[in-house]
């Protein structure tokens, strides 16, 4: 077998699009018998929460598909275009998409990021909460997860000097 | 293709990227050197991922095929 390969990724994102990339390709780096380490930092924080609450929006993002996961395969495939208007203005719409979203990820097969963040855990990912960010946005420990290291931008950079991908997501 | 014994069988089938990486790594680990495992995955992706994780864990594919959207994939742990 090749030598140890590492992984060293940045999470800074926190919607329920956006929290896919670190979980999956950490998960699969582990499989992949590498060290992966996910450094959670700014808006990537809250995908430590014990209790997850992630969204997902359309506003602003013109190119997210928005597609019905129910009906025929013709009426699937219709892309809603969305003006901004509308979708940051009518109350509930961020959580509507977010329904969409992730009913379409449960038809296609795509696991949840509980299920992915999970895998992590078991595969010996290692996850590292940003202090300094926790203080700033006010998140406390016992909002978050079990075996999640606290440190700053040296642990991630001393892994990171190792590291043959890093990654800033 | 001969016909290959698989020592375990794991259905993947209906799950996408990166399930099946995942549960054949977990099933590997449960198993001796030299057996073998039968994988089924419907993923289409899993063509060529099966294929690269093969290459950087050291577990060889020693068999495959295609059939209907189904592919099956004979992997011996090293």
């Amino acid at each position: 077998m090749a030598d140890t390969k590492k992984l060293a990724i940045i999470a800074s994102k926190g919607t329920l699009d956006w929290a896919y990339p670190p979980f999956i390709l950490a998960s699969a780096a582990a499989a992949m018998d590498m060290e992966a380490m996910v450094f959670f930092t700014f808006y990537g924080l809250p995908l430590l929460k014990k209790e997850l609450d992630l969204k997902v929006t359309p506003t602003g993002n013109p190119a997210m598909p928005m597609k019905m996961p129910f009906g025929s395969k013709d009426f699937q495939n219709i892309n809603w275009p969305i003006p901004n208007l509308i979708s940051g203005n009518v109350p509930g719409f961020d959580n509507m998409a977010t329904m969409l979203m992730k009913e379409t990820f449960k038809k296609k097969g795509v696991a949840t990021i509980e299920e992915l963040r999970e895998m992590c855990i078991e595969s010996g990912v290692r996850f590292v909460a940003c202090q300094m960010t926790m203080e700033v946005f006010g998140f406390e420990k016992k909002d978050f997860i079990d075996g999640v290291e606290y440190a700053g931008a040296a642990m991630y950079l001393e892994h990171a000097a190792e590291a043959n991908i890093s990654l800033f997501i | 293709m001969s016909e290959i014994i698989a020592n375990r069988t794991l259905d993947c089938s209906g799950m996408n990227c990166p399930l099946p990486i995942l549960k054949t790594k977990k099933e590997i680990d449960q198993m001796q050197s030299g057996e073998v495992l039968k994988m089924i995955s419907t993923d289409p992706g899993s063509a060529n991922d099966m294929s690269s994780w093969s290459n950087r864990t050291g577990h060889k594919i020693v068999g495959s095929s295609s059939e209907g959207g189904s592919y099956t994939f004979y992997i011996q742990k090293s």
